[in-house]
């Protein structure tokens, strides 16, 4: 009897373990789900408002010229900002991102050039292994993602811009749904070409006064849109993180569960054929004896 | 609380940093300082780096260290946003008098390696951080 049910409470305490870790991870990423919402709700006031007086700058402003603006005709490499998580352990979050990059470069039909800007380590070391196509790579940002880094890889992207080291530039970013569903999406930031989309009637009635010119304004807010819309990519792709995890930390807790029910039912079952198995060793002795 | 206050909100990335009523504010623009009111004509001005003031509701001088950004004036709400803004009263000094330090340093010396353009921006940013941690007159 002995040491069949010792191997089985061996492998129980164990699946156990790992199941009280998993579900200590998916309670620890669902309260960093929910610091990374409120903080991506607290950048929506600036970004909302910088798009919209972006747009009726623009509207002013029209003939504005300026590098970032700029459409060049030969392209002739793409810049990918891969905005990917740190740390692994979060479903299928990262590999989707890395997935969505690659098929995205390789259907690109011009048959060019690319560079990886990698914005977290699981981006960066696999295209590391892979094709070691990085141009920049900003890793260990932590939890809180800080407007001050979103800056730097802004700077870095638009002097790699204006420089001429790359023609294009996109974001690769996990855009957030719910916990249960991250949706990676890629979206062209330069050159700009969405300013004057969202031209919308009414409020361009009003006679502003700018100070100095309406281009001049322009121009200087161009750096800082794209500053914040790295910004809010990262943030987007914080809160994936967190949501993938926690989904799949929660999956993996009633995987154990169930594990542990297997195991426990397996166990008793072995239990009691081991004392049906006495039982009948006894009933067949006295039987022997008997006769 | 007075008649003539108008609504001002100061937004970084990170947050709101201050939403309330003002009786009236002056902002470092780029040509030079922008004291508005309430009242005011619709209005869109780039600032530099520098030194927010306003008066707030109850008349009392308050000073905002600002890092570059825009104003914008409409219907009494005036909106101001800068990629870093933080109160006088929360600007740890002696911080900031280290940086502005460091930054003197830097642009002292002669070589290809200091980013002077870098440098110059650092300089104006703990200048402005000393100047609103100072009381105001």
């Amino acid at each position: 009897m002995a040491a069949g049910t010792k191997e089985f409470k061996r492998r129980i305490a164990s699946v156990k373990n790992t199941q009280q870790i998993t579900k200590a991870m998916k309670m620890v990423a669902a309260a960093k789900l929910r610091r990374a919402q409120e903080a991506a709700e607290a950048s929506r006031p600036y970004t909302e408002t910088l798009q919209g007086t972006l747009a009726r700058l623009a509207a002013v402003a029209y003939d504005v010229k300026h590098p970032l603006l700029d459409k060049r005709e030969e392209i002739r490499k793409v810049g990918y900002i891969l905005v990917t998580a740190d740390r692994g352990l979060c479903g299928g979050f990262n590999t989707n991102l890395i997935r969505t990059a690659s098929d995205t470069m390789r259907e690109d039909e011009r048959k060019i050039e690319n560079g990886i800007i990698a914005v977290g380590r699981k981006g960066r070391d696999f295209f590391r292994k892979r094709s070691g196509n990085i141009d920049a790579e900003f890793v260990n940002l932590g939890d809180n993602v800080s407007y001050a880094d979103a800056r730097e890889i802004g700077q870095y992207v638009t002097n790699a811009y204006e420089n001429g080291e790359v023609d294009e530039v996109y974001l690769v970013f996990a855009r957030f749904v719910n916990a249960l569903r991250q949706i990676p999406t890629v979206t062209k930031i330069l050159p700009i070409e969405t300013l004057s989309q969202e031209e919308t009637a009414g409020e361009h009635n009003i006679d502003y006064l700018y100070e100095p010119s309406a281009e001049d304004i322009l121009l200087t807010l161009l750096p800082r849109y794209i500053g914040s819309q790295i910004y809010n990519s990262m943030l987007e792709s914080k809160a994936s993180e967190h949501g993938a995890r926690m989904t799949a930390m929660g999956n993996a807790t009633e995987n154990a569960g169930e594990i542990i029910d297997n195991l426990t039912l397996e166990m008793n079952k072995a239990r009691q054929k081991a004392i049906t198995d006495e039982i009948l060793d006894i009933v067949g002795g006295a039987e022997a004896l008997n006769k | 609380m007075a008649e003539n206050t108008f609504m001002v909100e100061i937004v970084t990335p990170e947050r709101i940093l201050y939403k309330d009523e003002i009786q009236f504010l002056v902002a470092p623009g780029v040509e030079g300082e922008l004291g508005v009111m309430k009242n005011h004509a619709p209005l869109v001005a780039a600032l530099k780096i520098g030194v927010l003031r306003y008066k707030d509701a109850a008349g009392k001088p308050q000073q905002i260290a600002l890092s570059g950004g825009f104003m914008e004036v409409v219907d009494n709400v005036g909106r101001i946003l800068a990629e870093t803004a933080e109160h006088g009263r929360d600007i740890d000094v002696l911080r900031a008098k280290a940086a502005r330090e460091r930054a003197e340093r830097r642009l002292a010396q002669q070589s290809e390696e200091v980013n002077y353009t870098r440098a110059r921006m650092a300089l104006q940013r703990a200048i402005a951080r000393i100047k609103a941690s100072e009381p105001s007159i």
